[in-house]
């Protein structure tokens, strides 16, 4: 080695934007500075926490922080709605409340910010949750992208249903209740002008009618999930952690929509790891598969429903396989970060 | 879209699987030159339903993989500059350079944008006619074309601030150079449609005759790859070495003329360091003399690089298709994506990302 060449030395790491991608990277960060901080306890992290002393009770946060405010499907005010009222159904509950939090840039024209208010506005109606508090703050230019939401909220849950992303077990069917890949390609197409917008939309809704028709069901569903950031091949790694289960799924018949399909192979990105905002997985005994596909077929964000694998008897526990198209099996990795298109 | 489709059949897909296995008599070595089908090939496991002791060796076809270090370097001390707008195309932030890589740079505060097209470049220059907006100009003879038609628009529209950082690499002088290794074990060729799409294939014609080896210009999808080996191994069990076409819905023999035109307009072949494997005459594509004062590495007088490989890499073994990912000793342990020590671990293309992202470990790959 040349004498004059230093060696090379890593600099003090920062965050990096995937680090707030849901996949490996954030997991690292919550495991090595967040939790460790805030004495988070050793369990599953769930989409929303039973609430201490309050038998029933869940709860809820999330920030909403899309670029840009409005896409084909929607926009970051039904996002902010959908989102925590989705995260609370996951944990089997019904909305009761929520709060909503702005941090607004200076600047952003006040049409605008009326157009997303009215649209949260609707969206809680539309989900039949009030939103019962809030608050608002303006920064200065440059200090945020435009505008910032935190919705918090409160359910209580169904009085059968007590899902948890580490009550897996073998023999498990998994559902999904719709097609995948149409909110991340939806965004991503949006910011950057990329023209597949006319084809495309989000598909933002709220989950929790879905999750109440589930309740029959009772202790048969296990696991409910929706994978959000990270995608299907995120949520479906970390229930396979968190259950310590053998998961595997069939590559035909998980549903992507053909302009997802088209916008991923022209990005090089992975539908299975491609956000998405409305639609869940469910974990359910195989005995109660059809009774549940049948349940949410019944409503209209549960119309495509299928089965798109299972959770097998006797492998490696903690694993996602994929049986691919050609019948060959191979692993589905917790995605690392941020999904980089690639050059050809 | 109605290709995708017909084009990853799970019946025809078992059905060519069928056909191999009825043809091959012999364990035949057939490389697949394109770092997209080396992830179609890995992430549909299609190398491992090949017939008894047939192997694919991965070839050196991803463009980030065989980026130079030094331009790597160099992108990175002319994006750390103020008043520099450093675009690129997205799987090129994550590759490593000596000291680190262009997120981490971004994360600290540097202009580093994605860009999806060259000519969002151009745009972003003229946009900003107080930055200068640097585009880093990577990839095979399917890129090269857009990156030439953003120069003959630069020009156009006088931009004085707008550069790019070319290093640009050529498939049939890596072709040619791996054939005369003595030690290379390639019998066929799948050669990657989207090159070919440009350039047609007339160009692989002399390589089959010289070197008697099959090439077959293929596709990326599950069946393409299936029938393009397929292709491949008719020829090797018949004796004959030739070019033919499985992507016939892409590709013409003279490829696609206008844009080769633009390519010999804005750029010239000169000699190319490829990571990983070292200097290939002939095998890149720079400025061409009417266009120099696009280029970044003359405008941005970037002194003092010392690029150092990380010394337990074997990217140039991967490249080569010497050695598979799983016999490196730093394979998922040292080398993961999330700390890669060399370029294969870190596009999507890459072979070592290919393996990682499909969960291979040693005992599970094929040899």
């Amino acid at each position: 080695m040349n004498i004059q060449c230093p060696t090379p030395a890593h600099e003090e790491e920062v965050v990096l934007l995937g680090h707030g991608a849901g996949g490996r990277l954030t997991g690292e960060l919550l495991d090595q500075l967040v939790l460790p901080a805030v004495g988070g306890g050793t369990g599953p992290l769930e989409d929303a926490a039973l609430l201490p002393g309050h038998p029933g009770l869940v709860m809820s946060t999330d920030s909403f922080v899309v670029s840009p405010l409005f896409f084909p499907g929607g926009d970051i005010g039904s996002l902010a709605v959908h989102g925590t009222v989705n995260d609370l159904a996951m944990r089997g509950a019904w909305p009761l409340a929520l709060s909503v939090s702005l941090i607004v840039e200076e600047g952003l024209p006040l049409a605008e910010l009326r157009a997303v208010m009215e649209s949260l506005g609707k969206a809680a109606q539309d989900a039949g949750v009030p939103v019962i508090t809030g608050d608002t703050k303006v920064v200065g230019r440059g200090a945020a992208d435009r505008l910032f939401i935190n919705t918090t909220g409160v359910g209580q849950r169904h009085e059968l249903l007590a899902p948890s992303a580490a009550s897996a077990r073998p023999g498990d069917a998994v559902l999904l209740s719709g097609p995948i890949g149409l909110h991340g390609t939806t965004v991503l197409s949006t910011r950057e002008n990329l023209g597949f917008e006319g084809d495309i939309a989000s598909d933002s809704r709220p989950l929790h009618r879905l999750v109440r028709a589930l309740a029959p069901l009772g202790d048969a569903v296990h696991v409910l999930r929706d994978p959000t950031r990270g995608g299907l091949a995120a949520a479906l790694n970390e229930i396979a952690r968190d259950s310590s289960a053998a998961v595997e799924i069939e590559e035909s018949a998980v549903p992507v929509p053909e302009a997802v399909a088209s916008a991923c192979d022209l990005l090089g990105l992975d539908p299975l790891v491609v956000a998405n905002e409305g639609c869940l997985v469910a974990f359910v005994d195989a005995d109660a598969a059809e009774d549940a596909l049948t349940a949410m077929r019944s409503l209209p964000e549960g119309a495509q429903a299928v089965r798109i694998g299972e959770v097998l008897r006797e492998g490696q526990r903690e694993r996602v396989t994929l049986r691919t198209l050609v019948g060959a099996r191979r692993i589905v990795e917790m995605p690392l970060g941020e999904q980089l298109p690639r050059i050809c | 879209m109605k290709y995708l489709d017909e084009y990853r059949d799970p019946v025809l897909a078992r059905r060519l699987l069928d056909e191999l296995r009825r043809t091959a008599t012999r364990p035949w070595r057939i490389m697949e030159v394109c770092g997209g089908q080396t992830h179609t090939l890995v992430r549909q496991g299609i190398d491992e339903l090949l017939p008894a002791g047939m192997r694919m060796i991965h070839g050196p076809g991803c463009p980030v993989c065989v980026t130079p270090l030094e331009t790597l370097d160099r992108a990175m001390a002319v994006a750390a500059r103020p008043g520099v707008l450093f675009t690129s195309f997205g799987d090129m932030l994550r590759v490593p350079g000596t000291d680190t890589d262009l997120l981490s740079l971004r994360a600290r505060g540097a202009d580093v944008r994605v860009v999806y097209a060259p000519m969002d470049a151009v745009r972003l220059a003229a946009e900003h006619p107080d930055r200068e907006v640097v585009f880093l100009a990577v990839g095979f003879e399917t890129t090269a074309p857009a990156n030439a038609m953003a120069v003959l628009h630069a020009a156009r529209l006088g931009l004085a601030n707008f550069s790019m950082l070319v290093s640009h690499v050529l498939v049939p002088p890596a072709m040619t150079a791996l054939l005369d290794d003595p030690d290379c074990e390639v019998e066929a060729f799948l050669a990657a449609g989207h090159v070919c799409a440009v350039m047609g294939w007339h160009e692989y014609e002399p390589i089959a005759a010289r070197y008697h080896v099959p090439i077959v210009v293929t596709g990326f999808e599950p069946l393409d790859l299936l029938e393009g080996i397929l292709m491949a191994v008719r020829q090797l069990e018949s004796g004959r070495y030739e070019v033919e076409n499985q992507y016939v819905r892409a590709v013409r023999r003279a490829g696609n003329t206008v844009a080769q035109d633009a390519v010999r307009r804005v750029f010239r072949v000169t000699d190319r360091a490829w990571r990983g494997i070292g200097e290939l005459p002939d095998s890149g594509l720079e400025l061409a003399p009417d266009y120099q004062e696009f280029d970044a590495a003359r405008r941005f007088d970037v002194g003092g690089l010392c690029p150092v490989e990380d010394p337990e890499c074997i990217a140039g073994s991967i490249l080569t298709g010497a050695r598979l990912p799983t016999d490196c000793a730093a394979y998922g342990t040292r080398c993961t994506p999330r700390h890669p020590l060399g370029a294969p671990m870190v596009s999507s293309e890459g072979t070592c990302a290919a393996f990682h992202a499909a969960g291979r470990t040693p005992t599970r790959s094929t040899a």
